[in-house]
């Protein structure tokens, strides 16, 4: 029995998990900041970061309105628990280091792009709408990361190296990206969601071009994470990211008056 | 934006003529030495090609890098919190004020560079420790009214100081000023704005904001340097029309523009801070300046907090920098021979 899994409403559970990709992947860049490699990439990281979590804002407050019960996007960003959370593995995965960061990035801004590409039609107007925003600022971020992943493999062994090894230790979250809900096959084919599996296609032609460019390669035997997102299972890194992003929201409570 | 020349053709000239004078005749020095000083006592901008003394390069060169590497360990308190502002607004705008500080970190280096020294060279005396960077730096961040703080007391210190360097003699320094101080301003707003939201919360919020202040006030005044008896720049720079009006001018400046703001966020003021009728400013006791100065040689809470995290990310880019740099000689390479 998976007692976290929540069909009642799928497109509150699918906006959510727009959402929280946006934002998870978006603290992880936050993180970078005063520690970038250099001052251009620590402004990059915080254009990227503001990138992410400004759809995250958008998109949990369309899922706030879709559920329709009351909660705001501050709600749902700081109030909910690991198992609620419906963000890709991929994307709370720690930074590491810039390789692993710029793999995690040209991964995963890749796979945004094909599906905001894609939520531009959607006959729900407003995800139509963010998707048409949001698309424009992951042009540029699989731009970046496509630039980065070959400037850094091409240009050092050691950059090789680190850019490999992000690879190496991200490829089991792959299958993931595409594993498709029964209640997001339901929306899709009402001309609402994208159906995550119809954009793997793609996506492993764009990762192949760029990293044949690069000269690097998706690890022979990567496996897979034997579990789903969407019976609120993550890896142990979100409990911990959650601790630290959600802190004063559950200590100083807003029930109990606090504003912010 | 730096290099942009704004002189008009008289400027030119006559900047040419001193150039000119200098190659014609070289003993004539004080000559150019007095052109150069009627040029200041005109309000004209020095530009970076004109003829400038030692002196003046060296001043505006500890200057400027000393504001530049203050962006950028400025960004460490801030950081301290971005992962834990409270709300999704306040992370946005929290990502946007340290972006903005590496912005300036950025052009004020350029603004650096113009005097002759390289970005590289000024970084390697900040991470040695040769150059210094403004104290209040070397204060933790512990509670998240410090972040509304260091917008409101910290960024209103800086525009106290940074508005009159808008018209400093130095072209490329002023010019950087400007946008600096706009983006400074909307900073100080911000944050004062985000204390504004706790004082209408709960007790214990009002108790950060207290704490906040006790912390952070007395060292933000001590942001405008020593007192005008014993700075050494003063009298040259006043001079040069680098320093427009003295430090404690400015902090008299500054505590005038604080104290009502602080009583409107419901702030107890400290003992001795009390309005003066007579003079129409408010009075306050004399800072702690051995905390000041230990604070200056490096015993400040965070000093070496905040240089190890320097030299830290220095360190774990390094991989990075030498492979762009790789990659970039490589297609270099690649086109010279195509």
């Amino acid at each position: 029995m998976n007692i976290y899994r929540d069909e009642s409403n799928p497109l509150f559970q699918y906006v959510v998990g727009l959402g929280d990709d946006a934002l998870i992947l978006g603290h992880r860049w936050s993180e970078w900041l005063s520690k970038g490699p250099n001052l251009e990439l620590d402004i990059a990281a915080s254009n990227l970061a503001l990138d992410l979590i400004g759809q995250a804002n958008l998109l949990l407050e369309y899922a706030a309105e879709v559920e329709g019960a009351g909660r705001s996007a501050d709600d749902l960003a700081y109030l909910r628990d690991t198992q609620d959370f419906r963000c890709h593995w991929l994307c709370e995965q720690p930074n590491e280091d810039w390789g692993v960061t710029i793999a995690r990035m040209l991964m995963f801004s890749t796979y945004q792009y094909l599906r905001y590409s894609a939520l531009m039609q959607s006959t729900d107007r407003q995800l139509a709408e963010i998707a048409a925003k949001a698309l424009k600022e992951v042009t540029y971020h699989r731009r970046f990361a496509a630039e980065w992943t070959v400037r850094l493999a091409q240009g050092t062994d050691e950059g090789h190296r680190r850019v490999q090894n992000g690879f190496n230790i991200l490829w089991r979250f792959v299958p993931e990206l595409f594993e498709t809900s029964g209640g997001e096959r339901t929306l899709a084919n009402d001309g609402i969601a994208v159906a995550s599996d119809s954009l793997e296609a793609d996506w492993r032609e764009t990762m192949d071009e760029v990293m044949t460019k690069a000269g690097v390669s998706a690890p022979e035997t990567s496996g897979r994470v034997m579990a789903s997102r969407h019976n609120g299972h993550h890896s142990e890194h979100l409990g911990h990211l959650l601790c630290e992003m959600q802190f004063l929201q559950r200590a100083y409570p807003k029930a109990s008056g606090a504003t912010w | 934006m730096y290099t942009t020349d704004l002189r008009t053709a008289e400027e030119k000239a006559a900047a040419e003529k001193a150039g000119l004078k200098l190659a014609e005749n070289p003993e004539s020095i004080a000559e150019l030495e007095e052109i150069f000083q009627a040029r200041i006592d005109a309000d004209e901008y020095i530009e970076p090609k004109d003829w400038m003394p030692d002196g003046y390069r060296k001043t505006l060169t500890r200057q400027i890098s000393q504001h530049a590497h203050s962006e950028i360990i400025g960004m460490f308190p801030e950081g301290n919190w971005v992962t834990r502002a409270p709300t999704l607004m306040r992370k946005l705008i929290l990502i946007a004020k340290i972006q903005d500080e590496a912005g300036h970190g950025l052009y004020l280096y350029s603004a650096a560079e113009t005097l002759g020294t390289s970005r590289a060279e000024m970084v390697d005396q900040l991470l040695s420790g040769k150059a210094k960077f403004s104290t209040i730096f070397n204060y933790p961040t512990m509670n998240w009214a410090d972040i509304g703080t260091v917008g409101w007391l910290v960024d209103g210190a800086a525009i106290t100081n940074q508005i009159p360097l808008c018209r400093c003699s130095y072209g490329p320094y002023a010019r950087a000023m400007v946008r600096v101080c706009k983006e400074e301003s909307f900073h100080q707003r911000q944050g004062y704005e985000a204390l504004l939201a706790m004082a209408k919360g709960t007790d214990a919020q009002r108790k950060m904001i207290q704490d906040a202040f006790d912390r952070m006030f007395w060292p933000s005044l001590m942001m405008f340097g020593p007192p005008d008896s014993d700075s050494m720049h003063l009298s040259q720079n006043t001079i040069w029309k680098i320093k427009r009006f003295s430090n404690d001018e400015l902090r008299q400046r500054f505590v005038d523009a604080t104290i009502p703001q602080a009583q409107h966020l419901g702030i107890t003021i400290p003992e001795g801070i009390v309005f003066n009728e007579e003079t129409g400013h408010w009075d306050f006791p004399d800072l702690d300046w051995d905390e000041f100065w230990a604070v200056v040689k490096g015993d400040g809470v965070c000093s070496s907090n905040r240089m190890d995290a320097r030299r830290k990310a220095v360190d774990d880019g390094a991989w990075v920098r030498e492979a762009a740099t790789a990659y970039a000689e490589k297609q270099a390479q690649k086109s010279s021979a195509a």
